[in-house]
């Protein structure tokens, strides 16, 4: 049987905008996907932890801070480290397109500007999650949603 | 031809496809007639400009004697960048000027904190002690300027570092003119930048309050927000509705603490957000002129008429920029600035084409400003008071947000209040649900956006812009290096003890804070030692 598509959507560094994360969090759970939203201000660290014990199978992180080139390679290389590769990374916020395209590079799968629909986010998830969500890994907790952690 | 007749004609006509409502969901009738504000009294309800309930405008004869201030929000990288940056605005006839700071000084960090690798200089610009204050300002007579910081929990610490620069400059503080932000309320509701939780921040904001109103009387002591509740996403009515509800529960807690309400309310500022819809935003303005004046006098007895006042900034709406096609941004803003002009604003700020990829370049940001000046010099809208007043359409919209304001008020009073609300998630849920409503609408095209959901254009826009070389980062950290060497560490120590030991025994924290800032104790250090006391807030998680 197949599982929901889980999403952790993020919002690292001291960035307060989070209207674009709530409603692209908001717009994922309508479309039938289990999203886990882990409020502002969150490390890199406590992200790819979060991602990992809820055995998502995609980050989307929402930076309007300037700090992209900073934190998409960081989160990058730590779940590469916690030998997390598979899980996808994507995101979004106030990036110049020069930018995205080197992140893109770096191994993020995708990366949404400003205007985007968010049934383009859900159609891009479904597609390119869905092939590997009917393989389960054993779930380590039941939490649909974590914040605590800071 | 009476009414009947043309309503019977009308019945006859075809109407366009199209949603009729207002940018936030406001039904609008197909025509306002006098109808519409039948129990309408010219005196009771709008007043002279100058006058209660000051609805026409707060001045007596507004933009004739005075135009806007025109400050543009501006901040980038080290504070020499930034300086620079500030010149040059001055010299293309900007006529305030407005601090944006980076995301690490917002949240009262320094540039060497693990927290801000990656922000430092990006969003804003950097300030870690009274040094980087000194070079921002470097140049800049604060005697003949006055200057806005976008600042809430370390509020304290930047109008202290403001106020020993300006000492230097040999300008007392009782001439310092400008404005700190210091809303936290509208922090934990919208805009997200805090450190301690509510109640200790209400007595920060209380303690400045005080303070100011005894040293340093020409300065606004909180720019009461809706700006960034609307761009979380709220609707008009909710900007306006929990704006005031914030404004008036920064009024009871000053009265809680003792002070005169005729002494500190004066210096209360607003700043709003003017968003798409050009009548509901010039209604919102004008409804909440009457709202103040009107509550000020009758539920908390206010006898100056300066209490009364309320005077406001406006920022044209960052959320409205569209990535694509980014030069209508110059058109949507224009039509923005001119609705905040038409609704009696006392300073502008008007946002750059560019700002959806990234901080404007000079030359985004001096279109921005000409299209002020435009609307100063050219259009002739300033030439007479308040020129929509007495429109059946605003005066009629005029009424509603009022009486939909006082409807939220009572919601909130029955929840116990602002703060007992924030913690409830009140604030929090109804604009995020406003939010991902706003967001389904564009997709279902009951509402438009240019170049985003009609008349889109194929192919991306290229557009120089602004980049924050990494640079910046490496230089502000050594710079704080550097002045941790050379300052007297142990004067620093002490001033940062009296100022603990003031957030403990209840003592006003200003004093301290200047001595702390004298001494060139960083931000980080005066924001940790009153985190000690007071602790940390967590956000309730909500979408």
């Amino acid at each position: 049987m197949d599982r929901k598509i889980r999403v952790l959507v993020g919002k690292p560094g001291l960035d307060g905008h989070d209207r674009g994360a709530k409603v692209v969090a908001a717009a994922l759970r309508d479309a039938g996907m289990e999203v886990i939203y882990t409020g502002l201000h969150q490390t890199c660290e406590s992200i790819v932890e979060a991602a990992i014990q809820e055995d998502v199978h995609i980050i989307g992180l929402s930076i309007l801070s300037g700090a992209h080139m900073t934190i998409f390679p960081k989160v990058l290389s730590l779940l590469e480290k916690k030998q997390a590769k598979a899980i996808i990374v994507i995101g979004g916020g106030i990036i110049p397109r020069e930018d995205m395209k080197k992140l893109e590079k770096k191994g993020v799968k995708k990366l949404f500007g400003p205007g985007t629909p968010t049934t383009e986010i859900v159609h891009w998830i479904r597609e390119n999650v869905g092939a590997r969500s009917g393989k389960t890994r054993p779930r380590k907790s039941k939490k649909t949603r974590s914040a605590k952690k800071r | 031809m009476k009414k009947d007749i043309w309503d019977k004609k009308l019945k006859t006509c075809k109407e366009r496809d199209h949603d009729f409502t207002t940018v936030s969901g406001r039904v609008t009738k197909t025509l306002y007639t006098p109808d519409s504000i039948r129990d309408f009294d010219y005196d009771r309800d709008l007043g002279y400009p100058g006058e209660f309930p000051y609805v026409r405008g707060v001045y007596t004869n507004m933009y004739r004697g005075r135009l806007w201030t025109m400050r543009q929000f501006s901040g980038f990288g080290t504070p020499k960048d930034t300086n620079k940056r500030y010149k040059y605005l001055l010299n293309h006839g900007q006529t305030g000027l407005s601090v944006a700071f980076d995301f690490p000084t917002l949240y009262g960090r320094d540039s060497d904190d693990s927290l801000a690798r990656g922000e430092v200089g990006k969003c804003g610009v950097a300030i870690d002690t009274l040094r980087d204050m000194e070079i921002l300002f470097h140049g800049i007579p604060l005697d003949q300027i006055s200057t806005s910081m976008t600042i809430n929990p370390p509020a304290a610490m930047l109008l202290a570092m403001y106020i020993v620069v300006g000492e230097k400059q040999g300008v007392p503080m009782k001439f310092l003119t400008g404005t700190i932000q210091n809303d936290m309320l509208k922090e934990y509701q919208a805009q997200k930048t805090w450190i301690y939780p509510p109640e200790p921040s209400m007595r920060i904001i209380t303690d400045i309050m005080a303070y100011c109103t005894e040293h340093v009387p020409r300065w606004n002591t909180i720019s009461i927000s809706g700006y960034h509740i609307r761009e979380a996403g709220s609707t008009a009515l909710q900007e306006l509705a929990f704006t005031l509800k914030n404004g008036f529960t920064y009024v009871e807690y000053g009265i809680k603490a003792g002070l005169s309400v005729d002494k500190f309310s004066p210096r209360l500022s607003f700043f709003f957000n003017s968003h798409l819809d050009f009548f509901e935003e010039i209604a919102k303005y004008r409804a909440a002129r009457r709202i103040w004046a009107r509550l000020m006098q009758d539920k908390y007895n206010a006898q100056s008429p300066r209490s009364y006042l309320m005077r406001f900034h406006t920022q044209t709406a960052g959320c409205t920029l569209t990535a694509q096609q980014p030069q209508n941004n110059i058109m949507r803003t224009a039509f923005q600035a001119l609705a905040a002009v038409l609704g009696g604003t006392q300073s502008l700020h008007t946002n750059s084409m560019d700002e959806t990829y990234a901080l404007p370049t000079e030359n985004a940001v001096k279109i921005a400003l000409r299209t002020q000046q435009l609307i100063a010099y050219e259009t002739g809208v300033a030439n007479t008071i308040d020129p929509i007043g007495g429109s059946y359409y605003v005066e009629a919209l005029t009424n509603e947000l009022e009486q939909g304001v006082y409807k939220y008020f009572a919601a909130i009073d029955k929840m116990g209040g602002v703060v007992k609300a924030i913690d409830k998630g009140f604030f929090q849920r109804e604009i995020s649900r406003s939010a991902y409503q706003y967001q389904k609408s564009l997709e279902k095209k009951e509402k438009y956006h240019v170049g985003v959901n009609i008349f889109e254009e194929e192919g991306k826009a290229e557009m120089e812009l602004l980049r924050i070389p990494k640079q910046v980062e490496r230089d502000q950290v050594k710079a704080l290096k550097g002045i941790k060497r050379e300052r007297n560490n142990k004067k620093v120590k002490e001033a940062l003890r009296g100022l603990h030991k003031a957030a403990a025994d209840g003592s006003n924290l200003m004093p301290k804070i200047l001595d702390c800032v004298r001494a060139y104790a960083t931000l980080g250090e005066m924001c940790a030692s009153l985190k000690e006391e007071f602790g940390e807030y967590h956000e309730p998680i909500i979408f």
